[in-house]
This record gives C-alpha cells, structure tokens and sequence, in this order.
C-alpha cells in the first residue's frame, strides 16, 4: 500500500483535486475566449503579428475583463492558418491579418454578429460555415488527442489542469499497481503509434520483467520522416499530455528516469516541453513522491542532431550516450539491454500521449474505438497536392477516401488523384484503386504500405512516381549510417540507376535489377532503415510500372517532372508578347520583344518553370512537354498579330 | 562539465551544440579541448561531429538559409527554390557566399508541410515559397 505523505513542495492526490477545483472556480465566470493557434506553421503564416493585433485591439477598447485571449499549439487545419477560435460559441475564422482584430472585436465579441468574409468556404461547393463543428474537415474527425490543443495554452499546467489533466497519474496512482496499469494498456489493444505497431503494454510488460533496479523511460520525438509532423504538434501544443504519459509508464515499469529524445529542427516543442517539465516539477508532479506516493520519476531532455537514423530505437540509444547514431543488433532488445545498458522502454510520442486517456476512461472504452486489431484513433498529417492540408484524427479503419475527399476536400484544382504516400521513406504509395482501403496497421501492410508514424503525402497527376521512388531513396542514401553494406551501397546504386532512368539513360532490364538489389538490402541490412529502404521503390513498381517504362523506353516524363525529358515551348498562336515571361526568365532565355512573338532559346533554358507559372491563363500560351521533338520555332522578329482583349477573352 | 562519465558522454551533443552556437561552427581547437576534457579519442569526437547533420566544421555566414526538402515540399516544387537560391548567391547548398554574407542549407523537414515551399531566413520561416519570391526574402535579410 502506498502512503499519503504530506510533503512540502508535492501535491497530494487530494491536493491536485482542489488545486484543480480552485482553477475552474476562477475561470467559472463565462466570458467569450479567443483561442488562436499558434504552433510552428501557424507562426510562420503570421499568427504572431494576429495574437499581437487582438492584444492591441482588446486594451484599445479596454475589455481586459470581458474576453480571454489564449495562444495555443496547432490546431490541426493548418490550409486556413492564422485562424481564431471565439468559445463558447466554437465561431471559427480563418485566414486573418492583422487588420481583422479589431472588426472581430467590434462585431462578433461586443455585437455578436458573424464576420461573413472571415468564415471557411468549402473549395468545392464555396458553401461557409459559422462554426468549427460544422466544417467538414473537423466533423469527420474523432480528434480525442488533437481536440486539446485548442484547450490549453501550452505553456500553462493550469490550462492542464484545468481539463482534468493529471487526473490519469493521479488515478493509476492511487488505484492501480504497476502490473494493473499494464493489464489495462494491454486490454486497450494500444500498438506503437511510432510504425511498426507493436503492443505497448506487452513492451511495458517486457520492460517490467527485465531484471535489473534502474530502468528507463524514453519519449522517442525525433519525428523524421519527411512530411510528418503530428508528433511535432502534440509536443508543442500539448506537451503536459506525454509528460502525464510518460510518468504512468514510468510507474508501471519500474522506472525511475525518463528522457525525452527530441530533433533539433523543432525548437518550439523543445522550448515548450522544457517549460512543461519544469512547471510539473515545481507542482510536484515529477520529482520525489509523486502525489504523496513513494513512487519518484524525472524527465530530461536529449536533442537530436539531424540525423535520421536516430529514430530506430538503437541509434536513438546510442544518440544519447554521445555516441554516432549507428544501430546495433537486437537481441538483445532495449527492453533487455538499452541505454548504458539498462533495461529501457521506447515509446513515440502520440503513443504516450495516448496512454492518460486510456487510464482516465479505461481500457474498455479505448477499445470500441478502431478496428479488431487496431485500436483507437490516428493522427495522420495530410500534405501534398490537397486542399485541406492539415492534422488529421480519425478512428484506425477509416478508408483512404474519406480522409482524401471528405476530410481533405480532394485535390486542388481539379487534377486528378494519383496515389498516396504513407509511412514515411519506410513505407509505400497506395494508387487510386485502393482509394476504398480501411487504415489500419494491417490495411496498409497488405498494400505493401506500413503505417509509419503517419505522414499522407498525396500527390496527382503532375507527381511523377519515378521521381518519388528517387527523392526517397536519395534521402534514405544521406541517411544510411554506412554501417551495413547493403545499405549505404545498395541505396547509392539503387540512386544511380533511378537517376539514369529520371534523365533518359534507363536501359532495358533496369527494372528487374532494381528488384533484384531491393531483395539484398532487405535481407542483408541490420537495422530498420536498411530493411524497409526498397519499399518506396518496390511499391511505385508494383502499382506504377507503366511511368518507369515510359521514362524507359519514350524518354518521356508524363508528369512533367523529370527535367532531362521535358521542355518548355511558347505556342507562336497563343504568345501575345505581354513580356511576362521573359522578364521573369532567370536567365534570359526567351527572346522576343514587344510585340514579337515570344521564343524559349532551348540551349540556354535551364527548364525552371517560371514561364509556365507566369504566363497568363487568358493566354496559356507556354506549355511543358515531354517525349516529343520540339516544334521548330518560328522565324525570330516574325510580329505577333495582336488580337483585341475581347477577342482573347472568347 | 562535472567528473561522471556517463553525464558528460551524454552531453557531447550538447556541448557541441553550445560550442557552435558560440563559434558558428567547431573548431579544431575546441574539439581538442572537448576530447581531452572527455577524456576520449579526437577521432572519437570527431565521429560524432561529422555523423549529424546539425554540426558544422567549417566556419558558416552570417545568415543562415535553410531550404526544406521534405517530401510536401518536394511535389511541391521545393528543389527550384534550392535552385533558385543557389543561384540568387551564386552557390550550392551547403556553401558559404563569397561576401560571407549567406550559407546555405537544404534540410529534411521541418514539419511546417502544410505551407511547403517553407524557406526559414535566419529562423523566421516563409511559406509556400516560390522562385520569384526569393529575392525578396534574400533582400529583406539585413546585416
């Protein structure tokens, strides 16, 4: 039995209960709260100068006392960013400058009236919505981790604590052994969040069992795949969220030190955790007798580096005792011999930011939500060719098409959907046939996907595959430590004959040698990077093999993208010599002056593209073309006939 | 830096870190210093700092350029703006502009890939970059 002991500094679990109390009397008296997101993208599209306006705005007209501002993390629909949150009423604005502070304060805080200009319109349907709920990227989502984020100013633990946070430690605490605390993570179903989707509580179970009396508790936050950011969000937005998990799995282990492994490339989760940690301390909710209990846990923090690798449990390990980030051979595994070789549990964030909402409504509850084999909800990052980029929650099981269409509002432009990009450089493409696939941990292996840590990039027609399956395996070639052969050479092959192939220099039977190498790095790599670096080529060959055969065998590029096989042509009918393309033609290329047909001199084109994206669509006269011969020019200083700008319009 | 080992050895990132935030980058001299304070090989010191990407052993401008290649900033064009960059300071990514002005880096996501192009200048980040918006941003950097 545990023993409530007074302390000094420390809380009581009677004491966070009236702490809490006392918070959400203070707050008790209804006023409006403007809540603006303001994660790292947020901050870059301008939310900073917005939070700055509505300060301004608010002592302007002296409501100090009648409105509430709250920065926050990111609020996930980061398309319509700087966007503000006005509670209770949940009124949801978006795209806002500056300028606007003051008219929302004006008519919507003091009047009451709705901003028509401000709201979200559907791309598709142009159709606004007043209120967060109703957008159809929010209310097809089940958003039990994301939600918060819009809760808590997450530099504050009141904010925390005021949504019932810390009440899972408090509750594992004082109901739970640690062999019950794992029982229920177990009975969850909860599987790693970070890919692979191995159990939790059968890993805190492993970890418990290893002898040993000091153990650790890692938080795995260096999210590298390229086009996944969820882990980055929670941290900065909801820090408290992993802290509270990572001390549950603390006392279910047996651990008495944890350590959060965070990239470099995000400072604000850095500064932010960091802040957390130390609010936590200072509360007593980490340090000696948590809660009066005689359990005792601390969090520090190790900054990655830039290195990849660093990911993989082993190399993180090592990353950590100041070594290179290298992995070494399992067995045995961390949870046997881990850092200074202890035993030590791994886990990624969004999977310790799960476990206090499983404690708080218990196992039972958790596991109605998702699949038969997967539980819960996922957070996915929806990127790429998309309308509505952004973080998305959704229960595991949810079909491509929903998250595309419903959630995502499809592909801008009306280009049509080609494939999309899971699990990161470790995972595959998923073509539009599988548009109907459930996404779960099963679902996607079966498409030769993994789920990864749950990056979506999509991508459309003007994507070409061979380009993907080249971008990849160049990043997974700078990210192979060296030590496995198989790897560091067999991806640089693997590069080699990608690039032949992207610059017209393909040969016959380059496909089957691709196969071919894939099957040696799989086999003969030590680590996970080695093991899964062929899957982004192997699964663009299995569902797109007809663009390697064109880059091939027609040294055509049917995307557009691979420079060697296309070219830049301004059609003589169409060019009205407006001059807009070869003033912005950085290298002066394009001849022609005013009034004269425009010509892309083809030697000296470097084949950027500013001409395509400046010419106007009125005119569309410079096109991209690839497989062709091009068209011999006109004679040069033959005069454009000019046409009437009516004429044009028709 | 106190006596235990497995402290300090922990710290070596960290330390690095800090010296080339001071430095900009590290010197021979101070990995000298570090290895004989940490009482390991030079040439252990060294792996370490040339293993991550983040460290830098040759002296770097006074500007940072970071250009992200992550993947939504791939499909979305991200290598033109490297280009377009390269060429604006007349030199490739991981170089230092003649003037020492600029130095400039590609890196693999900063997971702001809702607003790819993102172009970070001295750690203020641009969104959905494109080649012609370069220069400007280029110009607005000031010593």
């Amino acid at each position: 039995m545990r023993t409530q002991v007074e302390d000094d500094k420390g809380l009581t679990h009677e004491g966070l209960k009236g702490l809490r109390d006392n918070i959400l009397l203070a707050r008790s008296q209804k006023i409006p709260h403007i809540v603006i997101p303001s994660g790292t993208c947020c901050q870059a599209r301008g939310s900073s100068d917005v939070v700055e306006a509505f300060q301004k705005a608010i002592e302007r007209h002296s409501l100090q006392d009648k409105v509430a501002l709250r920065t926050t993390g990111c609020g996930g629909f980061c398309q319509s960013e700087p966007n503000v949150v006005i509670y209770p009423e949940e009124i949801y604005y978006q795209k806002l400058s500056p300028d606007d502070a003051e008219e929302v304060i004006l008519k919507t805080i003091l009047e009451g009236r709705i901003i028509d200009r401000l709201l979200f319109a559907d791309p598709i349907t142009g159709e606004r919505f007043t209120h967060l709920k109703e957008i159809p990227f929010f209310q097809k989502q089940r958003r039990l981790l994301l939600s918060d984020n819009l809760r808590v100013d997450p530099t504050s633990i009141e904010d925390y604590l005021s949504i019932g946070g810390y009440s899972a430690l408090s509750k594992s605490l004082r109901e739970k052994t640690p062999d019950k605390v794992i029982s229920e993570i177990k009975q969850s179903d909860l599987r790693g969040r970070g890919g692979a989707g191995f159990s939790t509580g059968g890993k805190w179970e492993l970890c418990r069992k290893a002898k040993g009396d000091v153990k650790y508790v890692i938080c795995n936050a260096d999210e590298g795949d390229p086009g996944a950011y969820m882990d980055r969000s929670l941290l900065e937005g909801n820090p408290h969220s992993v802290i509270e998990g990572m001390i549950i799995g603390g006392y279910a282990i047996g651990s008495r030190e944890g350590i959060v492994y965070v990239r470099d490339e995000y400072p604000l989760a850095v500064s932010h955790c960091k802040l957390a940690i130390g609010k936590a301390r200072e509360y007593g909710l980490l340090g000696h007798n948590i809660l009066g209990s005689d359990f005792s846990f601390d969090i520090t923090i190790s900054m990655g580096a830039g290195a990849f690798v660093c990911g993989e449990e082993t190399a993180l390990i090592a990353s950590i005792e100041g070594r290179r980030g290298t992995p070494s051979q399992r067995p045995p595994f961390p949870a046997q011999r881990g850092l200074w070789n202890k035993p030590t549990n791994i886990n990624n964030v969004e999977t310790w930011a799960n476990v206090p909402l499983i404690m708080k409504n218990g196992a039972s509850w958790y596991s109605l939500i998702g699949t038969e084999k997967s539980k819960g909800t996922k957070i996915f990052s929806l990127v790429g060719k998309i309308n509505n980029t952004g973080l998305v929650e959704v229960p595991l099981g949810t079909t491509l098409r929903e998250i595309i269409y419903d959630i995502g509002g499809g592909i801008p432009g009306n280009r049509r959907f080609k494939a999309v990009q899971t699990g990161g450089p470790s995972g595959g493409c998923i073509p539009s046939s599988l548009l109907d696939l459930q996404i779960d941990y099963e679902g996607l292996k079966e498409a030769g996907c993994i789920m990864g840590s749950g990056g979506m990039i999509v991508m459309d027609e003007n994507t070409c595959m061979v380009d993907i399956a080249r971008y990849y395996t160049s990043f997974l070639n700078d990210e192979s430590c060296g030590k496995c052969l198989s790897c560091s050479k067999g991806t640089q092959r693997m590069l080699e004959i990608l690039t032949d192939i992207s610059k017209g220099n393909g040969k016959d039977g380059d496909i089957g040698l691709l196969e071919e190498l894939a099957i040696v790095i799989k086999d003969a790599s030590l680590c996970g990077l080695g093991q899964t670096a062929p899957n982004p080529v192997l699964s663009t060959i299995r569902y797109f093999q007809d663009e390697y055969e064109a880059h091939i065998k027609e040294k055509r590029c049917l995307a557009g993208v691979c420079k060697d096989l296309i070219f830049y042509y301004i059609h003589p009918e169409k060019c009205q010599a407006c001059l807009i393309c070869s003033t912005n033609c950085p290298v002066g290329a394009i001849t022609g002056g005013k009034g004269l047909v425009h010509i892309i001199k083809q030697d000296k084109c470097i084949k950027c593209g500013a001409c395509l994206d400046v010419c106007p669509t009125r005119f569309s006269a410079v096109v991209r073309l690839s497989g062709e011969k091009v068209p011999e020019p006109v004679v040069e200083g033959v005069k454009v006939i000019r046409k009437r700008e009516k004429d044009v319009n028709t | 830096m106190d006596s235990s080992g497995k402290e300090n050895n922990r710290n070596l990132l960290s330390i690095l870190r800090d010296v080339q935030e001071e430095c900009g980058y590290l010197p021979e001299e101070r990995l000298r210093e570090i290895a004989a304070r940490l009482n390991r090989p030079l040439i252990d010191v060294c792996g370490v700092a040339t293993f991550y990407r983040s460290f830098s052993l040759k002296p770097k401008g006074r500007h940072q350029i970071k250009i992200c290649l992550g993947t939504a900033c791939h499909v979305r064009g991200a290598n033109r703006i490297v280009e377009e960059t390269g060429r604006k300071l007349g030199i490739n990514p991981g170089e230092t502009s003649k003037d020492g002005k600029f130095s400039l880096e590609t890196v693999m996501c900063l997971g702001c890939c809702a607003i790819g192009p993102v172009f970070v200048a001295d750690g203020k980040y641009h969104g959905q970059v494109t080649p012609t918006k370069v220069e400007p941003i280029l110009k607005a950097v000031k010593d």
